[in-house]
């Protein structure tokens, strides 16, 4: 094994493309476990620690351009503003320790279905800064999970950083988990309203072979909130509709039986996380237009 | 102190401080919180090796061939040895029946048995190296439960037995069976006007001590071995090891290094062997580390079973009878299975007075993982049983569970269901109503002016509810258990006190082979010594073989039985001294040889407090030293056929009452508050009972709602050997736990204490969930409970 | 490979690294500093935990070759890291602590003699450490809440500890002990 210690973004890209074969190590949460559990033996260990850019975020006039190496807890304490669902998936991600040393990029790189920070992605919408010594491309999220454990990454590219839509609506974020801290998602589910495109979108986490939308349920609600206008007349979202959306979003996941859970429970509990998600954004947002309301 | 003129006896050390009842601070706690103490996986050794385990990755299996030449060719590799190269005929091991392979001969049997050892000068060479030894397997059926154990052509995990239970059990898969037979249970039956009947199901726990398995084994000149190592009981450890390697017990020696838990999980032996193998092989300190996967495998853990139940009950709340079949399975190979029976039987029908029973218990050998000693072994799975049983008995007579309890609350003098009289107080329907009576904690605490607190609502962090579907459930149970070796076991403990002069004052020193693996013996030596030598300096003398056994830390008993051994001792030293004192000064004053003598304060005082010398001059260069050894009543077997016999020492009683917060939907639980009664006898050291009911408290949540080793059924291979899958509860699933002690004395025991250490485990479990069933209506025969248990979707 | 960094003031190198070994195994088999813990290896219990240029992290998910040029705190400088804090600039440089720290004796057998910092006293006094295994984690972790949230509620406490896995304690002397070394830090004050 090799530890590879680049200095510089530059060095690291040719260091990747030199060596394509290199295991980016950042936070260390994912690839140190596979090491002490001699489950992987890398030929090289390409170190990110020292990419001082990689910790660095810019708040834009659209979106966040989040480096992948800003530890979660950095996330969840200066961007609950701008980017609140993955300011709370933030704040599920396993303890206080992994959370000053993981960040979104290892998530990405990884991109395990159970990533506490897919759903907020998804929901939010994102792009990918995916860079390599032959130049940057911004992978769409919806495009970037390929298949268990598989990304849209060319083997000498790297992860720079995601690009976040700031948020123009509420978000939220929940995980089930079998215990009340420190756990691995058995499921996740991401929501975000959009009012300016009034579009709602959602996020799965663990209940597929990737982290996926629910496309259907999406459609639909978007459909329903367009038709009863309730954009405009901030009405409640009927039960029914908001029951209708829970089981598109439980229709979306295609889950396994494994020892964190069953499929059918997986099911069952992302269409309870979308019922809720979607009752506390829409709460939120139906508080902020009839405040609006009152000013005008 | 005198009250009200009346007099009172003066007892011993009642006047020196740090003595006995007083919270003293733990003697290894600066240590522990500066990083200094050194724990087991923390030896190093000058030009050590590190050794590795390659463990079969089949469950159960013909071994075909086993190609270590590859291995043995990696550079920094010093030695590689299968089973050929065990040095004496002598190549198993076992706590009560040698069933145990040093390394596997022929056959696996479990998932992870060690196959064969490596040496090398780093641990990734050594890993490396194992990766290379080539095993080739030819896979047998597994047996994995009682119907695959006991078909009359199964597969023997064992062939040839020869153990002292197999000519008592129906089956060569069967280890042992204790069946309990009082009065008429069918007969009684008939007096009931409601019988209820269930079948439940324990889930595997593990120990999940943080400690992980290690040690170091240090060769010696003459030819012996010196290992430094976290084990429960040195002296078992040597009586199984000396043989393996060939040695006299004399030529190996062990040092009790710092534990980091135990909990059962150390009473087998791990890597002891192992270590001291390749040590004598290479000539070179050899050091044995476990990560958490390997300790997965390398210990034995917490029986499953299976719990079959009738409870029957007249329609006034008087049980009339219980019958129950309790099948545990014990894995690959014995550990303590035999005596994980004899508690399940002997307990099987809780703290309740039942003049007809009818008891079976067995444990089966399987291909699963090998189970043994955890705190409150076979008592904790009953317990789970027979209090849902009992609470399922109250609802159907529509009467409060707690009341229901209390009507069949055994007492002192309630006499077992193996006939032996409990003969101290066994206090059941008060600790029921002490934890009944503690103040609830509010309701909904988790709302605050700013919206809901997540942390406080099932789910926490994880932002799944903000109060919907949340319904709060409370629930009682309580539990008896065993102290101390049951069953006839010559069950004693020995220690050496030695008192001297140094640096001016009067010295004790304790020398005892007991394992501190964290419950605080050590602090309670030191406080005996105290009051019973009138001295403020105790030194605790580090543990090893170079003093007689003093039994295992285990079954609660260690207070009890080395407490008791030590405090022995003292009295002996206190007789030596005061002979000395006499010997020297009996001459200057007449009471020396008229008055009740104690030791006070550093020096030789009458009854009447009158200070007759200083214990400085009463020794001056002379070293007084006792080593002793000390026994409580003996025990006696239980019959095989009816299970009568006073097999039990003393015996221990908690309740619960467990309040919880289920989010019904989702499946999620909280527990808001884990209140427990227990009677301690006597408290020996106040902070430390109060841990350790918290402790076993929160091991008994744990087996509720999260923990447990899953076992594919299909190949018996362990699925969740990690902490990421085998979960035990954190900071925040833990709730407050008040705790409140009741101190009646058993006047059989030292100072009239009650070993503490298991009981909390045993009714813990039980209260939360039947605080869920409270709050979900649900049955919920098994545990842990998971959440696709309670949404419907498991 | 060759790693030099500063390990409680002190400048250490360490060599021979096996380039897929942890700070945790440099810190322990390497530079005699074992006191942070070795009990999972995969960042689920905390006892391993340091501070990383100020950071509690789990030293076992550290690659060694990480840790160049950095700064990391174990328990075993705790206390005179507490002790730098509380007093400020005036008590010296972090190298000359760090010496002193190295340089002063205490009773082998029970340590008594050592100066604590303020947790590590409550850690004691409350009852929170019985097998200890936890104990070095759980410190650090809960050193550095107390130096950013001074006055915690029980539900910060929980939540600041919640990457430590306790198996002894139940979890409530732990509590306590953190209950109490905040409001003795708030006396002192």
């Amino acid at each position: 094994m090799d530890f590879l210690r680049p200095a510089s973004w530059e060095e690291a890209l040719a260091a990747k493309a030199e060596h394509p074969t290199a295991v980016p190590i950042a936070g260390g949460t994912d690839v140190m476990v596979e090491i002490n559990f001699d489950h992987r033996r890398p030929e090289y260990l390409l170190d990110l620690n020292r990419v001082g850019d990689l910790y660095e975020w810019e708040v834009g006039e659209e979106s966040v351009r989040l480096g992948a190496s800003v530890p979660y807890t950095r996330i969840m304490e200066n961007l609950r503003a701008e980017l609140p669902g993955l300011a709370l998936a933030s704040h599920t991600v396993a303890s206080p320790q992994i959370r000053n040393r993981g960040g979104v990029g290892g998530n990405l790189g990884t991109a395990s279905p159970a990533g506490d920070a897919h759903p907020a992605l998804l929901a939010a919408g994102a792009e990918v800064e995916a860079e390599s010594v032959r130049g940057t491309r911004l992978i769409p999220i919806d495009d970037f999970y390929t298949g268990v454990k598989r990304n849209a990454l060319a083997p000498d590219e790297l992860i720079r950083a995601v690009h976040v839509k700031k948020a123009d609506g509420p978000q939220q974020y929940s995980k089930v988990g079998t215990r009340n801290a420190m756990v691995i998602a058995v499921c996740a589910f991401g929501l975000a309203l959009h009012p300016q495109t009034r579009t709602v979108r959602t996020g799965i986490g663990s209940a597929a072979p990737t982290p996926v939308r629910a496309r259907i349920a999406e459609d639909f609600l978007n459909a329903a909130l367009d038709e009863g206008g309730f954009w405009d007349n901030g009405k409640i979202i009927t039960p029914s509709v908001a029951k209708q959306f829970a089981d598109l979003c439980a229709a979306a996941c295609n889950p396994i039986d494994d020892v964190r859970g069953t499929a059918s429970y997986r099911r069952h509990a992302v269409g309870v996380m979308a019922r809720r998600t979607l009752t506390w954004t829409w709460e939120s947002y139906r508080g902020t237009t009839q405040q609006k309301g009152s000013v005008a | 102190m005198p009250t009200n003129g009346a007099p009172t006896k003066i007892t011993q050390g009642s006047q020196t401080r740090g003595g006995i009842g007083e919270s003293m601070l733990r003697p290894d706690g600066i240590l522990k919180v500066t990083g200094e103490f050194a724990y087991s996986s923390d030896m190093w050794h000058e030009d050590m090796l590190w050794g590795q385990i390659l463990r079969s990755t089949v469950a159960h299996a013909e071994i075909v061939s086993i190609d270590t030449s590859e291995a043995l060719a990696q550079p920094g590799v010093y030695a590689v040895m299968t089973y050929d190269d065990l040095p004496t005929e002598v190549k198993n091991y076992g706590l009560e029946i040698q069933d145990t392979p040093v390394l596997a001969h022929g056959k696996v049997r479990h998932h992870g048995e060690p196959v064969a050892i490596v040496a090398a000068d780093h641990p990734e060479t050594a890993r490396r190296a194992a990766a290379k030894i080539k095993v080739e397997y030819r896979e047998l059926p597994v047996i994995t439960d009682e119907a695959s154990a006991t078909a009359p052509d199964a597969v023997l995990v064992h062939e040839n037995r020869d153990d002292h239970h197999i000519g008592h059990v129906s089956h060569p898969n069967i280890v042992h069976r204790q069946p309990i037979i009082r009065g008429d249970a069918d007969e009684a039956a008939k007096k009931a006007d409601v019988i209820v009947k269930g079948e439940y199901y324990f889930g595997m726990q593990d120990q999940a001590f943080l400690g992980p398995e290690s040690g170091l084994a240090v060769p010696e000149e003459d030819g012996g071995v010196h290992l430094y190592i976290a084990t429960q009981w040195l002296h078992s450890d040597l009586r199984q090891i000396a043989p393996v390697l060939g040695l006299p017990p004399e030529k190996v020696r062990m040092t009790l290094a710092g534990v980091g838990g135990a909990f059962g999980g150390r009473e087998d032996l791990s890597m002891q062997i192992h270590a001291c193998l390749l040590a004598l092989r290479t000539g070179k300190p050899v050091k044995i580390v476990y990560n958490r996967f390997e300790s997965f495998f390398g210990h034995v853990h917490r029986h499953p079973a299976r719990l079959y139940y009738e409870h029957g009950a007249t329609r006034e709340g008087k049980l009339t009878h219980v019958k129950c079949r309790i099948v545990l399975d014990g894995g690959a190979y014995a550990s303590a299975s035999p005596a994980v029976v004899g508690n399940a039987s002997s307990l099987g029908i809780g703290p309740y007075v039942v003049d007809d029973v009818e008891i079976e218990a067995i444990a089966l050998y399987t291909n699963n993982p090998p189970c043994g000693a955890m705190r409150g072994f076979g008592a904790v799975q009953a317990c789970f049983a027979y209090e849902a049983q009992m609470d399922k008995v109250a609802a159907q007579l529509g009467m409060d569970p707690v009341e229901f309890r209390k009507l069949n609350a055994m007492e002192q003098g309630t006499v077992m269901p193996t006939g032996q009289p409990v003969d101290s107080p066994a206090p059941v329907a008060e600790l029921l109503r002490r934890v009944k009576a503690m103040p609830l904690p509010p309701e909904r605490q988790w709302e605050s002016s700013e919206g809901a607190d997540v942390r406080q609502l099932p789910g926490g962090l994880s932002n799944t509810t903000h109060g919907e579907g949340v319904v709060r459930g409370i629930g009682y149970a309580v539990g008896i258990k065993n102290v101390g070796f049951s069953e006839g076991f010559d069950d004693y403990s020995t220690a050496r006190v030695r008192m001297e002069v140094v640096g001016g004052e009067p010295v004790a020193t304790v020398h005892t082979a007991m394992a501190e693996v964290g419950q605080g013996g050590v602090t309670v030596h030191a406080q005996i010594a105290r009051t019973e030598l009138g001295v403020a300096q105790v030194t605790i003398h580090p543990a090893n073989t170079e003093v007689g056994s003093a039994g295992s830390t285990s079954a609660s008993r260690q207070t009890y039985v080395t407490g008791g051994a030590v405090r022995n001792s003292c009295e002996l030293v206190r007789e030596k001294v005061l002979e000395l004192g006499r010997r020297k000064f009996g001459t200057y004053h007449p009471a020396w040889a008229t008055a009740e003598l104690l030791l006070e304060g550093g020096k030789v005082v009458t009854d009447a407090g009158e200070v007759l010398a200083d214990l400085v001059d009463v020794l001056g260069d002379e070293a007084v030293e006792i080593e002793a050894e000390w026994r409580h009543r003996p025990t006696v077997p239980f019959d095989l056929h009816t299970g009568q016999g006073n097999g039990h020492v003393q015996y221990s009683f908690a309740a619960h009452r467990a309040v919880v917060e289920v989010d019904t939907e989702l499946g999620l639980v909280k527990v808001i508050e884990l209140a427990c009664a227990q009677d301690v006898g006597k408290a020996l050291n106040p902070l430390s009972v109060v841990g350790q009911i918290q402790g076993g408290t929160t091991q008994g949540l744990g087996i509720a709602v999260m923990e447990e080793i899953i076992v594919d059924p299909k190949t018996a291979k362990v699925r969740n050997p990690s902490f990421t899958d085998y979960l035990i509860p954190t900071i925040l699933d833990t709730p407050t736990i008040p705790v409140d002690v009741l101190e009646l004395a058993d006047d059989h025991a030292p100072y009239g204490l009650r070993g503490i250490g298991e009981a909390p485990t045993l009714s813990s479990t039980p209260a939360v969930l039947a605080a869920i069933r409270d709050a979900t209506g649900l049955e919920l025969n098994r545990t842990p409970v998971r959440p696709e248990h309670l949404t419907g979707n498991a | 490979m060759r790693v030099n960094f500063t390990v409680n003031g002190r400048p250490q190198e360490a060599d021979d690294v096996w380039e897929g070994e942890s700070l945790l195994y440099v810190l322990r088999e390497r530079l005699g500093l074992p006191g942070s813990k070795n009990a999972c290896e995969q960042g689920e219990c905390g006892s391993c935990t340091v501070r990383l240029d100020g950071v509690p992290v789990c030293s076992c998910l550290v690659a060694a070759g990480q840790v160049e040029g950095r700064e990391v705190v174990t328990v075993e400088g705790l206390a005179e890291y507490a002790k730098e804090r509380a007093c400020g600039t005036s008590c010296g440089t972090s190298l000359d602590e760090a010496k002193r720290w190295a340089a002063k004796g205490h009773d082998s057998q029970t340590g008594e003699g050592t100066e604590l910092s303020p947790v590590q006293q409550a850690f004691i006094d409350a009852g929170a450490v019985q097998c200890g295994f936890c104990t070095p984690g759980l410190l650090v972790a809960a050193d550095e809440m107390l130096e950013h949230n001074p006055n915690p509620t029980d539900a910060d406490i929980r939540e600041a500890l919640s990457g430590n896995l306790c198996r002894c304690t139940g979890y409530e002397k732990i509590m306590d002990a953190v209950r109490l070394a905040a409001a003795r830090q708030g006396e002192a004050v």
